[in-house]
């Protein structure tokens, strides 16, 4: 009989419990990747999360971790005053895009400045997803939505907007990446990228932003494999992968 | 206790308030500077450093208020002050302090208002610190002084009121508090024995095994209604054990006066010149404006005696003096927002003495 051995688990930051995520909802796989990194770095019973508004604010239900909820756009902030009181514990935030791209902009760009070190998850699925779909600051152009019924239009709506590019041109900005999770490559590449920026913050080096794409099947109307093809066909093209600074070398 | 502590000093009221809470063991400062409470960011900035302490001035007063409620969150001694404007802007994070039962001190050097008003001295934004001012139905601890040595005091109270109830907590003053100057007595701040560690804060190295959690959020079935029936029942509490109020000349008074903070000032005055013309009238002065000192009101009315209300409003505490003594005498007298200049004491004078006669 052959011993079988143990080579994939659920990582110890995250607790054995069901999530409310809809099928086909990539919040989970990014939710893993941040419990990889702490596992990897050991540092789950130090870290404080900070929650914010959206489907990403039941953190605490799935991390095993301390964690403050904040008020919608206001996590960077929230984060700011508990790192200043905590600055040798890990502080990370998880938020939306409509969270951190269009209420939250103001705190999301002076905590990027001020240089805190923080490191901010920013999951990027083109749309409001708690509220049922509405037209978010990330919609492309065209993008029916809830409250762009007709697509999103430039000429009324603006333009998406591209935080890690944005955010790349603070100088108080350690890391920028974008990263996406719809190929198994990818997935590989932005558990590094969210490792790195987890060590950006624990090297004291600065405030270090993920970006990462992800699906919305339910608020998309497409089916899980419809949307990850989205994010290959219309998201990457227009936010573009990879690395937009990083001063940690 | 710092060398110099029990000297007397001549500072503003901003300042007091400053020194109070710095005493007090505040070491987390965050702020935006908005006219008349600037000196308060000013002195802690300059002071905070050599305390090893943190002071930021964060880009708005909705980052500020959130960066308090990280603080809190996080087990801290922590404020943020502003003036009216700012104050609304603030709301959204004092709600949810509120529902996250984050303690901490908010300090609203008062202004005009609405809108952009004006910059002198007003109390018209006392209905929004006593009965909520954001969504939710929730109270915060209101604290008014009426001098510089108060203002010193009462940061010492706030965090301790605050601390002990998990309830966030207002010094409300104005630009008159705020900006005069006058004789200060600082003395060591001695923590009262009953407060307690917060072990439910994000202290420490680590969770320890225990999982922290600080949030409003609550969606189970019932949970939301047990919430805050429990933070109501806090409230009544505070209600039954944290009333302050100073009583002036009230034992045979038949003609109460009620004011708070700057107006107070003023109508002690007014009150001592009345009964040097032989009125008998004293002064009932509510210290904590919420909670609110109701007792206070029914015990010096129960004989019939009168009740005159002085504000810088168009009539905003007259209201909870009402509810405290509904079947009694009650009669405003006040000075809206934007007057320019105080009312002076020979103007409460021939107030109380028409409702003395009366």
């Amino acid at each position: 009989m052959t011993e079988m051995k143990k080579v994939f688990s659920r990582p110890d930051s995250l607790k054995d419990v069901q999530t409310h995520f809809c099928p086909g909802c990539q919040h989970g796989t990014i939710h893993r990747l941040v419990a990889d990194a702490m596992d990897y770095f050991g540092i789950k019973d130090q870290t404080i999360g900070v929650a914010s508004v959206g489907c990403s604010v039941f953190l605490y239900g799935y991390f095993d971790i301390d964690v403050i909820e904040a008020p919608h756009g206001r996590a960077p902030a929230v984060a700011t005053g508990a790192k200043r009181v905590h600055p040798n514990r890990p502080v990370f935030t998880y938020q939306g895009d409509g969270d951190l791209a269009a209420i939250g902009t103001s705190e999301i760009i002076h905590t990027a400045n001020r240089g805190e070190k923080l490191t901010v998850i920013f999951v990027n699925n083109t749309t409001y997803g708690m509220t049922g779909g509405q037209m978010a600051p990330t919609s492309l152009p065209g993008q029916k939505t809830s409250t762009s019924p007709e697509g999103r239009d430039i000429g009324n709506d603006g333009y998406p907007i591209k935080m890690a590019e944005l955010l790349s041109g603070l100088e108080g900005t350690a890391y920028s990446v974008r990263v996406a999770v719809d190929t198994p490559k990818h997935v590989l590449q932005a558990g590094k990228a969210i490792r790195k920026a987890f060590k950006t913050q624990l090297d004291g080096q600065g405030f270090a932003f993920v970006e990462v794409l992800a699906t919305c099947p339910t608020n998309w109307g497409m089916n899980p494999l419809q949307a990850n093809e989205r994010v290959a066909d219309e998201m990457i093209p227009y936010f573009p992968l990879g690395v937009y600074k990083d001063a940690t070398e | 206790m710092e060398e110099g502590l029990t000297k007397r000093l001549f500072v503003k009221g901003n300042e007091a308030v400053a020194m109070g809470a710095l005493e007090a063991g505040c070491r987390y400062y965050f702020g935006y500077p908005i006219t008349p409470q600037s000196d308060i960011p000013e002195y802690i900035s300059r002071e905070m450093p050599k305390l090893g302490g943190q002071f930021i001035q964060a880009e708005s007063e909705v980052a500020s208020i959130n960066m308090l409620l990280g603080a809190s969150a996080s087990g801290a001694r922590a404020m943020t002050s502003s003036s009216s404007p700012g104050i609304s802007l603030k709301q959204e994070g004092i709600s949810y302090m509120s529902g996250s039962e984050c303690p901490g001190l908010i300090v609203n050097i008062c202004r005009s208002g609405p809108g952009l008003g004006g910059i002198d001295a007003s109390q018209a934004d006392y209905f929004q610190s006593v009965k909520g001012g954001g969504h939710g139905g929730y109270h915060i601890i209101v604290l008014a002084p009426d001098s510089v040595q108060e203002m010193y005091d009462m940061a010492m109270l706030a965090f301790d009121l605050s601390d002990r109830y998990r309830v966030p907590a207002m010094i409300l003053a104005d630009a008159v508090i705020g900006q005069m100057k006058e004789g200060l007595t600082p003395h060591p701040y001695v923590a009262p024995d009953d407060l307690e560690t917060k072990d439910w804060a994000l202290i420490g190295d680590g969770k320890a095994g225990e999982q922290k959690i600080v949030k409003s959020l609550y969606l189970g079935d019932g949970e939301l209604e047990a919430h805050n029936n429990r933070l109501h029942a806090k409230y009544a509490v505070m209600q039954a054990k944290e009333v302050r109020y100073e009583g002036v000349d009230l034992d045979d008074a038949e003609l109460v006066i009620t004011a708070y903070g700057s107006t107070a000032r003023i109508a002690k005055t007014a009150v001592r010149l009345a009964r040097e013309q032989g009125m008998k009238v004293g002064l009932l002065r509510p210290i904590t404006l919420f909670p609110f000192p109701k007792a206070a009101f029914k015990e010096h009315t129960s004989a019939g005696q009168k009740v005159l209300c002085f504000e810088l409003n168009n009539g905003q505490m007259v209201d909870d003096v009402r509810l405290a003594v509904p079947g009694t005498d009650v009669s405003f007298y006040g000075r809206a927002p934007g007057a320019g200049s105080l009312p002076t004491p020979e103007e409460f004078l021939d107030q109380i003495r028409n409702h003395y006669e009366a």
